[in-house]
C-alpha cells in the first residue's frame, strides 16, 4: 500500500518538473511554474523518507535522525543563503548550487561502491561480479559526472566573483582530454574488474581534477554557458541515481534537465552567435595573443566629456538610450540609473534601454537588474528593438558594456567576436561611454567604437558617475 | 555481449523513459525568449536538485555501524538540500522581480 503510493508520489514529482519547467519558459507562468516543480520535489521527498521499502529486503529506511538533520541542516543554510544573496551575485550562488548536486550525486556513488566492495569480500564467485557489473558502470558514470560538475562549478564560483582568475598553459586541452581518457579507462577496468576499489578513488581523482582544468581556461563572460553546461551534467548525474535505485523520479527529472540543459546551453551560445566548441576549447582565451596584435595598434585618441557637458547634451536630447552592462552589475548602479532616467523624464526626455542578450554575466542579467530598481518593463527593448530605434536617438549612454556594442563583431572578420549581434550605437548622433579605464572587456580586445569621433568616454565607477551626473542635470 | 543484450531488456522501460524525456526536455524550453535564460537554467539546476532522494535513500540504508556510509550520507543530503532549496528560493527570487515589474 505505502509502496504504491510512494509510485503516486513519484509520478506527481514527475509530471510537475515537466511542467514546471514548460512553464519556466514563459514570462507569465514563470514564477508559478517554479513554485509548481517546487511542490512536486516536496511531495517525491516526503514519500521517500516515509514510503520507501528496500526493494530486497522490503525494510523501510532508518536513521531519521541523520536524514531530518541533514535535511534541516541545508535548508536553513539554502534559504539564508538564497535570500541574502545580491542579485549581482546570482549568477555564482546558481553555479554554487549545482556544485552541491554533483557533489551529492558523487557522494551517492562513493556509498554505494563501498556496500557493493562490502558485499565482493563476503562473495567473490562470477556470478555475483557478473550481475553487479551494470550497477558498477552506473557508480562509475555517477562518481565521473557528478564530481566533474562539482569541481568545475566551484572553479565557475569563483571565477565569478573574481577569487579564481583565468589560468591555461599550453597543450591544455590536450592534458585534459588525457585525464578524462585516463578516467574513463580506470571506470571501464573497474567495471570489469570491480574488485579493484582503491581505483574507485583513483577515478574520483582525476575527474576532480579535469573539472578543474576544464574550466580553468575558460573566460569569465562564458561562465554562463560553462554554468548551463555542468547544469545539465548534474542532471545526467541525478539519473545515474535514478538507475541505480530504478527511480523514475530521479530518472525523469536528471534526464529532463540534461536534455533541456543541453539545449539551454545551446541556445545561449546562439545568442552570442558562437558555437559551443568554441566556448569550450576556449577561441577567447586561444587567441587572446592575436587580439592584442591587434589591438596593440594605433588607434588614435579617444576624447573625454566632463560631467556637466555630459548632463547637458543628455538634457537637452529628445531620446536617450541606455546601454547597460556589467559595469552597471558590478557598480550596484540600477537604483542610480532609474532615477536618472525619472529626472530626464521630468525634463521631457524620452529614455529607454538598449538590452543586448548577453549583457552582463548572464543571458536576462541586465532585465532582473534594472527589474529591480523598478524600471518598467516597456521601456526594456530588446536587440533588435533597439537597433531600428537608436537611428533616432540623439545620446546613447553605455554603463559598463563593452564587447556587445564592439564595432569589430561586424566589420573585422578577424575578431574572436566577429559574428556576434550587437547593438548598433553608431547609428545614435552622440555615443556617451561611461567606463573604469580604457581596459578591454571581457573578450580581451580593443574596441574601436571608443575612438570614433562620435564617441565620448566618461570615466569611472558607473554608480558614482549617475550620482554625479544627475547632481548634474538637477542643476542644468 | 550477453550480459549487455540482457541488460537492455530487462532495463527496457527504463531506455524507453530515458529516450522519451530527452524529447520532452528539448520539446519544453524550445521557445523560451533569452530574458528567460538564467532563472530557466536556475529552475533546472533545482530540478536536478531530486539527486537529494537518492541520498535520502543511501542515508536511510546505511547500516547504523558503518560510519564511513553514515558520515558520506549525510554529507550528500546536506548538499543535496542545499541544491534543492537554494536552488527554487534563487529562482523564485529572479522570477518575484519579472512580477513587480509587470504592473
Amino acid at each position: 500500500m505505502g509502496f504504491n503510493i510512494l509510485t503516486i508520489c513519484y509520478i506527481i514529482g514527475s509530471v510537475t518538473f515537466i511542467l514546471g519547467l514548460k512553464m519556466l519558459s514563459n514570462p507569465a507562468s514563470a514564477r508559478r511554474g517554479n513554485l509548481i516543480a517546487a511542490a512536486g520535489m516536496l511531495v517525491a521527498i516526503i514519500g521517500t523518507i516515509f514510503l520507501y521499502r528496500n526493494t530486497e529486503t522490503g525494510e523501510h529506511l532508518h536513521n531519521y535522525t541523520w536524514i531530518f538533520g541533514g535535511l534541516l541542516i541545508g535548508s536553513v543554510i539554502g534559504t539564508l543563503a538564497a535570500r541574502k544573496v545580491k542579485m549581482t551575485a546570482m549568477p555564482e550562488m546558481v553555479s554554487l548550487f549545482n556544485g552541491m548536486g554533483g557533489a551529492c550525486a558523487a557522494l551517492i556513488s562513493l556509498v554505494e561502491f563501498n556496500h557493493i566492495s562490502g558485499e565482493l569480500a563476503v562473495n567473490n564467485s562470477s556470478e555475483y561480479v557478473n550481475s553487479i557489473q551494470p550497477t558498477v558502470l552506473i557508480i562509475v558514470l555517477g562518481l565521473i559526472i557528478g564530481s566533474v560538475s562539482f569541481a568545475g562549478s566551484m572553479i565557475a564560483w569563483g571565477k565569478l566573483n573574481g577569487k579564481v582568475k583565468d589560468f591555461s598553459f599550453t597543450g591544455q586541452n590536450i592534458l585534459n582530454l588525457i585525464l578524462l581518457a585516463v578516467a574513463l579507462g580506470a571506470g571501464v577496468y573497474l567495471v570489469i574488474h570491480p574488485a579493484n576499489s582503491f581505483l574507485l578513488y583513483g577515478i574520483l581523482a582525476l575527474s576532480l581534477m579535469y573539472g578543474v582544468l576544464f574550466v580553468m581556461p575558460i573566460g569569465g563572460a562564458d561562465m554562463p554557458v560553462v554554468i548551463s553546461l555542468l547544469n545539465s551534467f548534474t542532471g545526467v548525474a541525478a539519473a545515474c541515481g535514478g538507475f541505480l535505485y530504478d527511480n523514475k523520479v530521479m530518472l525523469t527529472g536528471g534526464i529532463l534537465v540534461g536534455a533541456a540543459g543541453t539545449l539551454l546551453t545551446i541556445l545561449m551560445c546562439k545568442a552570442m552567435n558562437r558555437s559551443l566548441i568554441n566556448v569550450l576549447v576556449g577561441s577567447f582565451g586561444g587567441n587572446s595573443n592575436s587580439a592584442s596584435a591587434t589591438g596593440g595598434k594605433d588607434q588614435g585618441h579617444y576624447k573625454e566629456i566632463s560631467l556637466s557637458d555630459a548632463a547637458m547634451v543628455m538634457s537637452y536630447a529628445n531620446k536617450v538610450m541606455i546601454v547597460p552592462g556589467y559595469g552597471l552589475a558590478v557598480a550596484q548602479a540600477q537604483h542610480a540609473c532609474h532615477e536618472l532616467e525619472k529626472v530626464l523624464n521630468e525634463k521631457g526626455v524620452e529614455v529607454k534601454y538598449a538590452i543586448h542578450p548577453v549583457a552582463g554575466r548572464m543571458p536576462g542579467h541586465m532585465n532582473v537588474l534594472l527589474a529591480e530598481a523598478d524600471v518598467s518593463y516597456e521601456k526594456l527593448q530588446e536587440m533588435e528593438q533597439a537597433n531600428d530605434e537608436f537611428k533616432t536617438t540623439d545620446v546613447v549612454l553605455i554603463l559598463g558594456a563593452n564587447d556587445v556594442v564592439n564595432p569589430a563583431a561586424k566589420n573585422d572578420a578577424a575578431s574572436p567576436i566577429y559574428g556576434m549581434p550587437i547593438l548598433e550605437v553608431e547609428l545614435a548622433k552622440n555615443i556617451i561611454v561611461n567606463k573604469r579605464s580604457m581596459k578591454p572587456g571581457y573578450a580581451g580586445i580593443e574596441n574601436d567604437l571608443f575612438f570614433r569621433p562620435k564617441t565620448s568616454m566618461l570615466f569611472g565607477d558607473a554608480k558614482k558617475v549617475l550620482q554625479d551626473l544627475l547632481g548634474e542635470i538637477k542643476n542644468v | 555481449m550477453q550480459n549487455v543484450l540482457q541488460w537492455i531488456t530487462t532495463n527496457q522501460q527504463i531506455i524507453y523513459i530515458v529516450i522519451l524525456m530527452i524529447f520532452v526536455g528539448i520539446e519544453v524550453i524550445g521557445r523560451v525568449p533569452s530574458v528567460l535564460h538564467t532563472p530557466l537554467m536556475s529552475g533546472a539546476n533545482a530540478i536536478h536538485g531530486v539527486v537529494i532522494i537518492g541520498a535520502i535513500i543511501v542515508m536511510g540504508k546505511a547500516e547504523t555501524d558503518n560510519y564511513l556510509a553514515l558520515i558520506l550520507g549525510f554529507l550528500a543530503v546536506i548538499l543535496g538540500t542545499l541544491n534543492v532549496v537554494g536552488g527554487f528560493v534563487v529562482t523564485d527570487r529572479m522570477l518575484e522581480m519579472f512580477k513587480s515589474k509587470k504592473k
